[in-house]
């Protein structure tokens, strides 16, 4: 399978701060492939670096077997990319955003507008398309975002944490949006800082931490390596009282429920799956002290 | 829905000639008929400030009352001042809002934006300095009609305006935010009150007398004026052209400069 993106030994210091190290990493075609970290471990600098709008200062990225430096131009032509912060004209309608991008991308006027309103249509903007997009919602702003950069279908769409700082269910409108992308065959580089996010986009994730991927594999193969789910049995006042591993089936958890007796009839239930917070504290080399936890007690039920 | 899911990602085809400035172009323009208040501020501030100085101050600075054809270059180059600032603050905005960085990701020449803004901001000041030079005609105004002499004139204020703006636009891009940038561009604005705009260099104290001569405002005023009412000394032309030439060479470099630090320029 060809690649979409090779990243060799990238590194990459701002003044001391050494934000990308030997970073490695290669996206095939035709896959979503997120790049999960806390704030500051260089998912921005690597987007960066990958779409060409800051040099890295050593190693080679390939972005469709064209190389970032020499061939910027050639890249620019494969990519699109949405950023953290809304890229769109506010003084501008959502229609004159989308023709202005069109005609950018070299459509004419007649095809920028049809590739417009399709994709008004697309994005759920239709009823807001002679709007100024000062006007918008948040949700409506990244989904404009997202339209400009697939007026014309790029190969591969860099989002930059699409999703951060939106309402659930405008997050869940932009996943299904990224997933239809996909379907399309389009390439898809995303970085983000929630789990559930990569979760339920990326076909493989890689952790990224201190300009280094720490892991890289399925939703589930991190998962399993920062622990299972398990059954969390708390008093009213927030103490744990114990805790059961499950796998996630009916039979475990009624199992384990079976198991309490009648002390714990007023206890609260809850179902713990491994959070961000987990993945990080295991897989990050720094350890921190963070005793055995609750999963750890859970075990020796 | 599947519109989109095209099964052949296409690659973007060598971008036409100028499409870019075309389109960017464009989009200024909109915004500025849009942004209604820094419209209307960039025609009225200039017509205000000239019937203030010429009906409230006028009368103190000249008994004669003819102070209106003294102040009319002045007046000009002080408000494409002000309609040039907001030049700054259009460009940090971009700048802010991610635009130009998403430009810097596209095949095309990204700093077409800033020619786009800097265009826009030409036009709406050669509108409102029509507009003033029309209230001055109504107020008693009286320049000599010469076509040679108005052109000149026109082309000196065109260049002026470029200069200025490009100024302005290098200075949005330095700032980062909008809000720095109108705080750097005021000081721009004060210059032409150290000029010959509104009252003869001789009438100042002495102290402040070379720095009023040997700035690039004094030579563009005395140069208009010497147009517009016809020259009772010799014009300063040659040095009004190379200190616009100088600002707008200098303002271009520094931001074709900041345009590349910004991110590393190659396009």
């Amino acid at each position: 399978m060809t690649s979409a993106i090779e990243v060799h030994d990238i590194s990459k210091s701002f003044g001391e701060n050494l934000v990308l190290d030997r970073l490695q990493l290669s996206v095939s075609q035709g896959e979503i492939f997120a790049l999960l970290g806390p704030n500051g471990a260089g998912k921005t600098t690597t987007i960066e670096i990958l779409t060409t709008l800051v040099l890295p200062d050593s190693g080679q990225a390939l972005v469709k077997g064209y190389d970032v430096v020499q061939d910027s131009t050639q890249v620019k032509r494969r990519i699109s990319v949405t950023g953290q912060s809304a890229a769109v004209d506010e003084v501008l309608t959502g229609y004159e955003n989308l023709i202005m991008f069109g005609r950018l991308m070299g459509l004419r006027t007649p095809e920028a507008k049809d590739r417009a309103r399709e994709l008004l249509k697309q994005f759920d903007l239709d009823d807001a398309k002679n709007r100024r997009v000062a006007t918008y919602s948040g949700g409506m702003r990244r989904r404009l975002d997202l339209a400009l950069s697939i007026v014309r279908h790029p190969e591969i769409l860099f989002l930059d944490e699409p999703t951060t700082g939106l309402d659930p269910r405008s997050r869940q409108d932009l996943w299904h949006l990224i997933r239809a992308l996909a379907k399309g065959g389009t390439t898809i580089f995303l970085t983000t800082q929630y789990l559930e996010e990569a979760d339920q986009l990326a076909d493989r994730i890689a952790v990224l931490d201190h300009g280094r991927i720490v892991a890289i594999g399925s939703a589930g193969d991190l998962k399993k390596q920062v622990g299972d789910e398990y059954l969390e049995i708390r008093t009213r006042t927030g103490d744990i009282c114990t805790t059961f591993p499950i796998d996630g089936s009916v039979a475990s958890v009624q199992a384990a429920l079976h198991s309490l007796d009648e002390r714990f009839h007023h206890a609260l239930v809850s179902i713990r799956r491994p959070t961000i917070d987990d993945v990080f504290l295991n897989l990050t080399s720094a350890p921190t002290n963070r005793q055995p936890t609750e999963h750890a007690q859970g075990e020796e039920q | 829905m599947t519109t989109t899911a095209s099964h052949s990602a296409m690659s973007v085809p060598a971008r036409p000639n100028l499409v870019a400035e075309k389109v960017l172009i464009h989009r200024s323009l909109i915004r500025s008929i849009r942004d209604a208040e820094s419209l209307l501020m960039a025609i009225l501030l200039p017509v205000a400030l000239m019937l203030v100085f010429t009906l409230v101050f006028g009368g103190a600075i000249s008994a004669a009352g003819d102070y209106v054809d003294y102040v009319v270059p002045g007046i000009i180059l002080t408000c494409a001042g002000f309609g040039a600032s907001t030049t700054a603050t259009f460009v940090a905005n971009d700048m802010q809002r991610g635009i130009i960085k998403r430009l810097r990701t596209m095949p095309i020449r990204a700093n077409a934006v800033l020619t786009g803004h800097v265009i826009a901001s030409v036009a709406r000041n050669l509108v409102a300095t029509t507009v003033v030079i029309a209230v001055a005609l109504i107020i008693g105004f009286k320049p000599q009609w010469s076509l040679v002499a108005w052109l000149g004139v026109l082309g000196l204020i065109t260049l002026y305006i470029l200069a200025i703006t490009y100024l302005f636009a290098a200075i949005g891009l330095a700032a980062g935010s909008a809000e720095a940038a109108s705080g750097y561009g005021f000081v721009l604005l004060f210059l032409p009150y150290l000029s010959s705009a509104f009252v003869p260099i001789e009438t100042m104290p002495a102290w402040i007398q070379p720095i009023a001569l040997h700035q690039p405002i004094t030579p563009i005023i005395e140069t208009i004026r010497s147009l517009l009412l016809g020259a009772s000394e010799p014009v300063p032309a040659m040095t009004a052209v190379i200190w616009c030439i100088a600002i707008l060479a200098g303002a271009m470099t520094w931001g074709a400069w900041l345009f590349r630090r910004k991110a590393p320029g190659r396009s």
